[in-house]
């Protein structure tokens, strides 16, 4: 398990997304209110760009005619074929039990907590960033979002 | 008149001994039939008017793929007009133990719906009095004035309580589609007497008679009706009639069956894309249609046995499908050569244990 800083926390305002590369893989890290959700982002149907789909709410219903809107941006809808998936859980509304796309844990931590050494990143180390090419700047005055892997 | 009881038991017993027929059509030899059972005004309109009857000409008689060509006797009564014929055709020769009768009189076409409800009235009672009473093996379909739905209703409420109506009868062409909140009432009043609705082709003639418009020939109408039922499913399900009526049944009479897997299958798919159309379709479409849904096999759409085979994997269930002659009606295959061909089991099944496991059968004929 590797832990991979993403993204400042100031860097998405509620409802926004990211879209982060990690070991070759494609991870959409969103922000809902003050909650972190990071999910991976090809869908377990037939492979679309899952986390470029609308995030919606969770449409339910008591009868015909009703229709129960709740968890609004906590639903996210495949671009390519409508599939919704459950941003908490990675499970598919139409069937959750078989099937779900990949999600990680993500933790939000301050940048002094990662500079002075919470293994495993050391003391004063550059932390490894979402992109390939690149490292992420860590400083002590922010918090940054940080997923496990 | 009783038919036999055991086909093992006798020797030279019919192939079907024992079937539930779920669709048997009877008919009126003339309009007067009905006035013993239509109230004085009613009866009198009739005679003032002139009104020669309401027959649809759905079949014209003599056309291929019609009736019987048997059954068309220049010098007797019209096809299907005559119990005691009827029960012997439907009943002793073939040994069916039970058929159900729908009368396709032309009561949902007009546009007076007072005068349908009269009408569906004395069908009704017509069809009591002068089918279900003379042969305790005959039931029937509840004749309804689709045009009123409460007044439907209130004829299902009135009819019901007579335990030889089994169903009550529907067309694939109404004013509109079947799952809208208009023809609720009916199916609330179904639900509650624990009656299946049948859906049976043809109907209004306020809807084209294909879903992409008016056919030109017979042939066109005949070869479209599936796509008809085709938009039924659809709409009784996605208008949430079955989450709304968690018990109600529909039978889909003289459709074939091969249409629907691949329905199934499609809708699943859409569904899962696009329910948010319809949120209360809480469940994959195919599993709603499974549990909802029933088909007569004539005209049987697939190749013997093994096409039966095949469809009833497709379908997904054993339970679907209702042995049915169509009598006097017949197309190119009425199904009983596949149906006699297929494992036993499977094969009793569709003759009677779907019915059985459908219908009020128990609630008892007449005498
Ligand atoms: S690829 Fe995502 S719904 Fe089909």
């Amino acid at each position: 398990m590797s832990r991979h800083v993403v993204a400042r926390t100031d860097e998405l305002a509620d409802g926004e997304r990211k879209i982060v590369e990690i070991e070759g893989r494609s991870i959409g890290l969103f922000r809902v209110g003050d909650a972190w959700y990071a999910v991976r982002n090809t869908c377990p149907h037939q492979s679309g760009p899952l986390c470029r789909g609308y995030l919606t709410g969770l449409l339910e219903s008591d009868g015909p005619g009703e229709f129960r809107y709740s968890r609004r941006g906590e639903m996210l809808r495949c671009p390519w074929h409508g599939w919704e998936f459950d941003l908490r859980t990675g499970q598919s509304w139409v069937d959750p039990t078989r099937l779900r796309v990949r999600h990680y844990e993500t933790t939000v931590e301050p940048g002094s907590a990662l500079l002075t050494g919470t293994p495993p990143v050391a003391p004063g180390q550059r932390v490894p960033g979402p992109y390939t090419a690149e490292t992420y700047e860590v400083s002590v005055d922010h918090d940054y979002v940080v997923i496990e892997f | 008149m009783s038919a036999p009881t055991d086909a093992r038991t006798e020797q030279s017993a019919p192939p079907t001994t024992g079937a539930v027929d779920v669709d048997v059509h009877h008919d009126l030899a003339a309009v007067e039939e009905l006035f013993p059972y239509l109230d004085a005004h009613w009866r009198d309109y009739v005679v003032e008017r002139g009104l020669p009857g309401f027959d649809t000409n759905y079949y014209p008689q003599a056309s291929p793929m019609s009736v019987r060509p048997d059954l068309l006797r220049p010098d007797g009564p019209p096809p299907a007009t005559d119990p005691a014929t009827v029960a012997a055709d439907v009943l002793d020769r073939t040994g069916s133990s039970t058929a159900i009768l729908n009368c396709l009189y032309g009561v949902q076409p007009m546009q007076n719906e007072y005068l349908a409800a009269a009408l569906s009235s004395a069908l009704n009672d017509w069809q009591r009095e002068r089918w279900l009473a003379v042969d305790p093996r005959l039931r029937a379909s509840i004749v309804v004035p689709t045009q009123n739905a409460e007044l439907a209703a209130r004829e299902i409420d009135r009819t019901a309580a007579d335990g030889a109506f089994v169903q009550v009868l529907m067309f694939v062409r109404d004013r509109m589609q079947l799952g809208k909140r208009f023809f609720w009432p009916i199916y609330e009043a179904a639900e509650r007497h624990g009656l299946p609705i049948a859906v049976h082709p043809f109907g209004s003639f306020n809807h084209p008679n294909t879903p992409a418009g008016w056919a030109s020939t017979y042939i066109e109408e005949y070869v479209a009706q599936a796509q008809l039922f085709h938009a039924q499913v659809v709409s009784i399900v996605c208008q949430g009639v079955l989450a709304r009526f968690p018990e109600l049944r529909f039978v889909l009479l003289e459709s074939g069956a091969s249409w629907l897997p691949p329905l199934m299958w499609r809708f699943d798919k859409d569904w899962k894309g696009l329910r948010h159309d319809t949120p209360w379709v809480d469940r994959a479409p195919s599993d709603l249609i499974r549990r909802h849904f029933r088909l007569a096999t004539a005209p049987l759409d697939v190749e013997g046995p093994d096409g039966l085979l095949r469809l009833i994997d497709q379908l997904g269930s054993d339970e679907m499908l209702l042995y049915s002659s169509d009598y006097p009606h017949h197309h190119h295959d009425p199904g009983v050569g596949s149906v006699l061909g297929l494992p036993d089991d499977l094969r009793q099944k569709v003759l009677s244990g779907n019915a059985r496991a459908l219908y009020p059968l128990d609630r008892g004929g007449h005498r």
